[in-house]
């Protein structure tokens, strides 16, 4: 022993712990199951798909008013069937017997792919499927639910869990509605706009205020905003149909953009709503990252304390961060009738609110990742709608619980272990 | 800059936290701050840096009287604080860090980061605290995650920098480091008040000491002439004897064997790599290691807490790998905890209920699945007079006791089982020195009674009172073995810090 030592350097920094090459049991577990699923998905393809089909699957690739028309793909049913069953039967084994460790949750999701194919070459056998139709209807109906998530995004990384995103929905849609059909739909926007965020508020006060349990909050903004609007359209809207029929936005087309074969028919011909989404999308991923706003919010949510030693107000932050929040989940709402069918039933948002919530989980509280994860669930929606007007022996009640069997499977199976705001649906309070 | 407390008064509900306190720091000197957990310490911090306003009493700055209405204003005055637990995000940058809440911007509320980390650099060069500003904090040795701190309050014009318990989570060279950066913050002028309970580092760095005792200032004391015994008696009121008196010790057979133990986390690092470990029958182990070097995850191991992905676990030559935590316990597995509050007891449960939680289940304590009362309290009440548990009452929450209680209350249960292997996992952090006497007392008698004890401390003080053995972790991975006569705290450290003798 020297009697002095040298001075640890203390530019180098020691990331603690190191990954190792061998497999834990549990992973060697898990890699064994999800091979099992996948090379399942394949013995399903052979058994119940082949033997019952034949013939060619016809898709459309363009709209009748597209620029540039795209021939209808024809593909043989029971080859591709055949080639899409190896395909997963060759990543099921692979998965089995060596695991892809790190891209096992990446080939789980590329294996659902190659199923749903397979079962859109099936379903569509000796038939016509306008697979452009559907793609446009993915990217609309991924809009409330990106919209949702966004809503989420912005409380949750303020710290505030919001649950309410439903109610805020289902606000947003019944304000739109009514000032809609009064004042037309750009007024209609903005009520509902301005309904989340008062919804919001109240949120706000009891999460920030009165530290009341957000869980509790949010369940009580779905009850309170679902017996409200339903009250009022069995009490208002029924006696006052002309209050009940507001003007749907038209899809606007882009133009160049949306030229562009499938891709511009599908995002660059939509409604003002889909294109508030684009836009919110990319301002609130700018703003969270790249402005003082968006610092201290995320400095807020992961860690109120440090936050509030530095002179942030961890209140006045909160308060913003879910009022904006309110405000896009309102928005969100407005799709529900000023988007599509320009009036309001009960319950109409059907539970969108929460893939919503779905959606931020599997995109990482990250809206670029939200609206991917949104684009999935709108995929598997806009999917459940389309068979049910194919002749598929699927019965239309199990299509239609395909959105949620989709949200079971990708949060519980795909996300794995996203990292929320450390301090989400923590109430701050000082000593 | 000279700061100077007039009076503070703070009251909280049925607690006086600090009572008529006045002290002066000195512009360039170091004051240190000591006195025992619950003095006062840190309710007089928080009025100086502005999160609690005090009932009486003021804050004077080169003359003037300060009234700080939120950190800001503390701030402000030129007041930085370090806190022993680091106000960091651990996902921010270095910079991210620094600059928030003063973020430079250019255009509307858009963050300028490359000036945002030329701040940061400039500030460390100039005073020498290496930190790459682009660096996720959670990346960061403790040591360096506190230059981060000392740079926020620096980039926030800081002249009187209060450092929070600031040694307790360094190992020695770091400590040695963070004494070179005082000094260097000193020689440019800036008042330090530096809180401790640690009374040799007061002694080595301070140039006045004021001790705290009950919320009142109990003294000041010149660290030219001080001794660490007499602080002690002045933070204790009482004589206080600061060595663990024990004979040599005399090994037996062994009661626990590590074989191989690893562990891994879910993304497949090793939390313990190939850990092999005796203890003896008759015998203290101390592991020394930095916090968060796999002694959570050795001690859970051995409990069965936590799964290991490999290796054997031996008890008595008993194979206790796959036993459940239970099982381990019926085989004679004593186990205090590190986190007291949460691991050790239920805060809302009573000292009876706390003292039983661990043999509830079986006679006496319960018959047909209902619990006897009688047994109960009689088992509590024996325990509570025999450990010295004060109040003594058992039917008083857990919650309610003060830290050095609540430990000795667990230490009763734990220790009362006559359990051949004892596990002791931080056994007095954070509790009084008279409780921290009468623990290691109880730790030592343990010992001469010929159970093995292993016990797993960051306090490298704690682990040459009571240890035999020394092991020390870093990384997950035993890094060295000693007997303790034969070693120094200089070369346990540098093992912690990870570098081979």
């Amino acid at each position: 022993m020297s009697e002095t030592y040298e001075k640890p350097p203390t530019e180098s920094y020691e990331v603690t712990g190191r990954r190792t090459k061998e497999l834990t049991r549990g992973q060697i577990k898990k890699a064994r199951i999800t091979g099992i699923v996948m090379l399942l998905l394949s013995a399903f393809v052979v058994v119940v798909f082949i033997p019952n089909v034949s013939g060619v699957a016809t898709f459309g690739l363009s709209t009748v008013d597209d620029t540039i028309q795209l021939s209808a793909l024809v593909v043989p049913v029971t080859a591709s069937l055949w080639v899409l069953a190896m395909v997963l039967g060759f990543l099921g084994a692979s998965q089995f017997v060596r695991g892809f460790q790190r891209k096992s949750t990446l080939i789980l999701g590329i294996s659902f792919g190659v199923f749903v194919m397979a079962m859109m070459v099936w379903a569509t056998a000796g038939q016509e499927f306008s697979l452009i139709s559907m793609l446009v209807a993915t990217v609309a109906r991924c809009t409330p639910i990106a919209l949702g998530a966004l809503s989420g995004i912005l409380c949750e990384r303020s710290g505030v869990v919001n649950i309410g995103i439903e109610g805020m929905l289902l606000g947003g849609a019944f304000t739109g509605v009514v000032m809609g059909s009064l004042l037309g739909g750009w007024v209609g926007l903005l009520a509902a706009t301005l309904t989340g965020g008062v919804l919001a508020l109240l949120l706000a006060v009891l999460a920030v205020n009165f530290r009341v349990d957000q869980i509790i909050i949010g369940v009580v903004i779905n009850i309170l905003v679902l017996g409200l609007t339903s009250f009022l359209t069995s009490q208002v809207l029924v006696k006052s149909p002309e209050l009940n029929d507001a003007p749907i936005f038209p899809a606007i087309k882009i133009p160049v953009l949306a030229d562009i074969p499938i891709i511009g028919p599908m995002f660059f011909n939509q409604t003002v709503i889909v294109y508030g989404m684009y836009v919110l999308v990319g301002s609130v991923t700018y703003l969270l990252f790249r402005t003082r706003w968006g610092l201290r919010t995320r400095a807020v949510g992961e860690n109120p304390k440090a936050a509030d030693s530095l002179g942030v107000s961890v209140a006045k932050v909160r308060y913003l961060a879910v009022i904006y929040g309110g405000m896009v989940g309102g928005f969100a709402g407005a799709w529900f009738t000023l988007g599509t069918v320009g009036r309001f039933d009960e319950g109409l948002t059907g539970g969108r609110g929460f893939i919503g919530l779905a959606a931020m989980i599997f995109g990482a509280w990250n809206p670029i990742g939200a609206f991917g994860a949104a684009l999935i669930f709108g995929f598997s929606e806009s999917l459940e709608e389309k068979f049910a007007l194919l002749d598929t022996p699927i019965p239309t009640e199990f299509l239609a619980m395909a959105p949620y069997l989709v949200t079971i499977v990708v949060v519980a199976g795909l996300v794995g272990r996203a990292r929320p705001p450390a301090a989400d649906g923590v109430p701050y309070e000082k000593e | 800059m000279e700061l100077e407390l007039r009076g503070i008064t703070k009251q909280f509900p049925g607690v006086l936290a600090n009572d008529d306190v006045s002290l002066t720091a000195r512009s360039g000197k170091v004051l240190a701050l000591i006195g025992e957990n619950g003095a006062g310490k840190s309710t007089l911090m928080n009025v100086l840096s502005g999160l609690y306003r005090p009932d009486g009493g003021e804050i004077v700055i080169d003359g003037q009287v300060q009234s700080f209405k939120d950190p800001g204003d503390a701030i402000k005055a030129g007041i930085g604080m370090v806190h022993q637990h680091f106000m960091l995000v651990p996902v921010f940058t270095v910079w991210e860090n620094v600059v928030l809440g003063v973020e430079p911007v250019s255009g509307p509320g858009i963050m300028n980061r490359k000036e945002a980390a030329s701040e940061v650099r400039e500030i460390s060069e100039r005073y020498g605290l290496a930190v790459d500003p682009d660096a996720l904090v959670e990346d960061l040795p403790v040591g360096i995650q506190q230059r981060v701190e000392i740079i926020k309050v620096l980039l926030r014009g800081a002249k009187i920098l209060v450092f929070d318990e600031p040694t307790a989570v360094l190992t020695p060279q770091e400590v040695e480091e963070f004494f070179g950066i005082v000094a260097e913050l000193k020689g440019r002028g800036a008042t330090i008040i530096f809180i401790t309970h640690k009374l040799k580092e007061a002694l080595a760095i301070a140039d006045d000491i004021t001790v705290l005792r009950g919320g009142k200032v109990a003294g000041h004391a010149d660290p030219a002439t001080a001794t660490p015994e007499l602080l002690a008696s002045m933070m204790v009121g009482r004589d206080i004897d600061l060595v663990v008196n024990k004979e040599a010790a005399t090994p037996g057979e062994t009661v626990l064997q590590l074989s191989g133990v690893t562990m891994l986390d879910d993304y497949g690092r090793a939390l313990l790599d190939d850990v092999n470990l005796e203890v003896h029958a008759g015998e203290i182990v101390g592991v020394a290691g930095i916090q968060g070097n796999g002694q959570t995850e050795l001690v859970e191991a051995i409990t069965g807490l936590l799964p290991i992905a490999s290796g054997r676990i031996d008890m008595q030559g008993t194979d206790i790998t796959r036993f459940t935590p239970r099982r381990r316990h019926e085989a004679g597995i004593a186990h205090v905890p590190e986190d007291r509050n949460h691991m050790g007891m239920v805060e809302s449960f009573t000292v009876s209920e706390n003292l039983i939680l661990d043999s509830y289940y079986g006679a006496p304590y319960s018959r047909r699945g209902l619990l006897d009362g009688t047994a109960i309290r009689e088992f509590a009440h024996a325990l509570v007079a025999v450990y010295d548990v004060r109040p003594p009452h058992i039917e008083n929450t857990g919650g309610a006791l003060s830290g050095g209680n609540a430990q000795k209350m667990i230490v009763a249960r734990e220790f009362s089982r006559e359990a051949p292997l004892v596990l002791c996992a931080q056994p007095t952090r954070g509790i009084d020195v008279g409780s921290i006497e009468y623990i290691h007392e109880q730790i030592v008698r343990k010992r001469n009674e010929g159970k093995a004890i292993l016990i797993v401390s960051t306090e490298l003080d704690e682990i040459f009172a009571l240890s035999d053995r020394i092991l020390v972790m870093y990384d997950g991975k035993i890094v060295a073995e000693r007997q303790a006569s034969e070693t120094t705290p200089l070369e346990i450290g540098l093992f912690m810090a990870g570098k081979a003798a």
